[in-house]
């Protein structure tokens, strides 16, 4: 590296100089924002090298990570040789397709196999693999002074986001509470708010919705003024997946819940209250009428790949779909807009739930402390700025990393109205539903209901009336009920 | 002195006679633990409440899985949905298979090619067949939806609608299935013994007199033989189902494996996953037992009249 260079990057490093000053300098020294952010990323990991941690306590060993096929495993990969300069350590990897991938964990994780350190998961699953004991209490780590390094910030991660991956343990018991365990870091995550064609809504006219009422009239609006399309995108398989997205968020906003939790702890089912019902019918209305055909079958995949094609106006999905079909080869490449979204008119901002692929780390693991150096480095302030503004690893969950002028311009320069849906979002963003071991079986009968109510095999409050019922049901006969 | 070569004593492992017989049957052996184990595992885990998201539950609770199944609704659609996907299938596959053999009988270089071609489908995964199915049926720009819509199907939605779902799948396993159907019966057909057909020839005997009374009770041990390994293959359904609709819309295509699948992997009910199997396994051995007799007492019947 020339002298100038190093001596900017140092200077940033320091703190006189700003991200944006140092990579404008760089810029005028003839390099380009991409190099850049490389030599920064490398300077940054110096930098991390002389906090006064022992980095190299474990060098020589290998850890083994299993890792789900994703933008924000190959961020990680991309920025993996300065962990092992820093470290000392190699890292080794099995990467799955999402298909499998759960399968592959719980395969592993059950048998006891000590053969993965750390693995890929999102929160969601930990509500299984915690109290199975399969995974460990992250918190032992974090707030070992002696194990996690000084730079490492935990208060820097968004606390909707980090307090979704802590729970007690206890069924019904609050995300985040005094008594959580950390079962999980979180990596990256997915609000749930508006993608949308802005040009296929100025051919029908309509604005973009802003509500759950303005949404069902603009999907169909935009369905009938658009050839060839269909008006909103929505998840509809026969699956816990399709609850959790744009269906969830917009659910509570309406302040409702999946579940009941009593005074002595018994859960129930919450579902089919007045305004649930109210809500459910608006919901399989909107997908009658202006939803994809062959909704029933839709996965995420299905839901960003159409949007991305031009063959839907809109998704009410996860907004990282919406910004990699923004993308790369997709059709709607450039055409596509975001925006924040609060289902319910009387609501004061949206209250998105959220989906965490986040870190875990297995309770068989041979070398946990090499494990938790990956970690933390994984999860770090400096990967996590890394992954941002130089690969794909968006959302980021650390708030230090949505303050970073660079990311923030560079999102608003290709995504317009992404950095405001974030900001607008953010503070409501968590996991709204109640953490329970039921959790894949309650949700899978509810994406069944769902399905039978827009096949009109079965009425909206009757319905809903039946999956009470059933929920109730299986958590009495669960013990938790 | 005489030089005769006195036959050199083989050095190395020597396996006593009476070690011998264990020794040959080791291998089975091996193949029966590996076997049993995992089955008499699932047994005793059909018989637990065991979940393994609720470890601090687990306790024997012998029939009870089972005893729920009896009051449980979406035990008696599986249930249902097993046994009606694996009677369509089955049947329509044979009657096709057989339409398909019957025009391929005859020995010609054509013949022969198309019976070729046609085993393509079976050559290819049920995962990916589906997948391709998938597409195909897509409303967007799927081929068959196109087709379907020259023929008035306007807005037909093959898997993804409730009333369409089963036919849809059904297709799909037909596609798959029906040449190892066809390739069975072609190969019987083709292996009759002529002169109960040249005599028939011979009289003037209607050809469908002839199919009636002669090719098809001839043919039946083909036949049976051919229903048996569907019928078995068909009741586990599972690739074809839960790449084209995660056995939705709704419950309409939840047959067991399926069931089971999610209550292992999604919902990790051990307990109940593998009561489920459980009952697969009974109506894969009735289901064994009762073609087997027919095919023993076919034969029998055979013998006695030759």
């Amino acid at each position: 590296m020339y002298d100038k260079e190093k001596q900017l990057i140092d200077a940033y490093m320091r703190g006189t100089v700003s991200r944006r000053s140092m990579i404008k300098g760089l810029g005028a020294m003839g390099m380009t924002a991409a190099t850049a952010g490389v030599l920064v990323n490398a300077a940054a990991t110096q930098a991390l090298a002389q906090n006064g941690f022992d980095w190299k306590k474990h060098s020589g060993t290998t850890v083994k990570l299993l890792l789900n096929k994703h933008p924000y495993t190959d961020a990680m990969i991309a920025n993996l040789d300065n962990f092992k300069a820093l470290t000392g350590m190699d890292v080794v990897y099995d990467v799955f397709p999402e298909d499998v991938y759960f399968d592959k964990v719980t395969a592993a994780l059950s048998s006891g196999s000590s053969e993965y350190d750390a693995f890929m998961t999102g929160a969601y699953m930990t509500w299984t693999y915690g109290p199975a004991g399969w995974i460990d209490d992250l918190n032992e780590y974090i707030f070992d002074e002696t194990k996690t390094n000084p730079d490492y910030d935990w208060g820097d991660m968004l606390e909707g986001v980090r307090k979704s991956c802590a729970w007690n343990g206890q069924p019904g018991g609050e995300l985040g509470s005094d008594d959580a365990k950390q079962w999980c870091i979180p990596w990256g995550y997915e609000q749930n708010n508006l993608t949308y064609n802005g040009s296929m809504l100025a051919k029908a006219g309509v604005a973009v919705p802003t509500n759950i009422d303005e949404l069902v009239e603009a999907a169909a609006a935009a369905q009938a003024a658009n050839d060839g399309i269909y008006g909103i995108g929505v998840r509809g398989s026969r699956s816990w997946a399709t609850i959790h997205p744009g269906f969830l968020s917009g659910y509570s906003n309406f302040d409702q819940k999946d579940l009941n939790v009593s005074d002595d702890g018994t859960l129930s089912a919450a579902m089919n209250t007045k305004v649930s019902k109210a809500f459910h019918r608006k919901w399989v209305k909107m997908i009658q009428d202006s939803g994809a055909p062959d909704w029933s079958t839709h996965t995420w995949y299905q839901v960003g790949t159409d949007v991305g094609a031009g063959k839907s106006a809109m998704i009410y999905d996860a907004d990282i779909l919406g910004y990699f079909m923004n993308g790369g080869g997709n059709a709607m490449a450039g055409e596509l807009a975001y925006a924040p979204f609060a289902a319910n008119p009387a609501a004061s901002a949206p209250t998105p739930n959220i989906w965490i692929w986040s870190l875990s780390m297995s309770t068989f693991s041979k070398q946990k402390d090499a494990a938790w150096h990956f970690l933390q480095w994984a999860s770090g302030p400096e990967h996590g700025l890394f992954g941002a503004s130089q690969m794909d690893f968006v959302n980021p969950v650390r708030a230090s990393v949505w303050e970073d002028a660079g990311f923030r311009k560079r999102l608003s320069d290709s995504y317009p109205g992404y950095v405001e849906m974030h900001d607008v979002s953010a503070p409501g963003a968590s996991i709204k539903f109640t953490a329970q071991p039921l959790f894949f079986d309650l949700t899978t009968e509810w994406a069944a209901t769902l399905q039978k109510m827009v096949a009109s095999q079965v009425p909206v409050d009757e319905g809903l009336d039946q999956l009470a019922e059933s929920v109730n049901a299986q958590l009495k006969d669960a013990g938790l009920g | 002195m005489s030089d005769a070569v006195v036959p050199a004593k083989r050095k190395g492992f020597r396996i006593s006679p009476g070690a011998l017989p264990y020794v040959l049957s080791l291998p089975a052996l091996l193949v029966c633990i590996g076997i049993l184990v995992p089955f008499f595992t699932a047994v005793a885990y059909s018989l637990q409440r065991y979940r393994l998201s609720q470890p601090w539950a687990r306790r024997w609770n012998w029939g009870e899985n089972y005893w729920n199944f009896l009051s449980d609704n979406s035990f008696w659609n599986t249930l249902q949905v097993s046994l009606t996907y694996a009677i369509l299938t089955v049947g329509l596959e044979l009657v096709l298979g057989l339409c398909i053999a019957l025009l391929l009988q005859k020995r010609t270089r054509f013949n022969n090619f198309v019976s070729i071609m046609l085993l393509m489908p079976l050559m290819t995964a049920p995962a990916l067949a589906s997948l391709m199915w998938k597409l195909m049926t897509n409303p967007g720009f799927g081929i068959l939806s196109y087709f379907a819509s020259l023929i008035g199907l306007e807005d037909f939605r093959w898997a993804s609608d409730p009333s369409t779902a089963m036919l849809t799948v059904v297709l799909v396993d037909m596609w798959v299935y029906t040449p190892f159907i066809m390739i069975l019966l072609l190969a019987g057909l083709r292996s009759l013994p002529k002169q109960p057909f040249e005599a028939a020839a011979l009289d003037g005997v209607p050809r469908l007199f002839v199919f009636w009374r002669i090719t098809l009770p001839m043919l039946t041990p083909y036949l049976l033989t051919a229903t048996l390994f569907r019928a078995i293959e068909s009741v586990q359904q599972f690739d074809i189902i839960y790449a084209m609709t995660q056995g939705g819309p709704g419950d309409k295509l939840t047959v067991f494996q399926v069931e089971a699948y999610l209550n292992f992997f999604q919902s990790t009910n051990v307990g109940r996953s593998a009561a489920l199997l459980m009952i697969l396994w009974v109506i894969t051995y009735v289901l064994s037992m009762i073609f087997i007799k027919q095919w023993l007492k076919l034969r029998e019947r055979q013998r006695g009249e030759a």
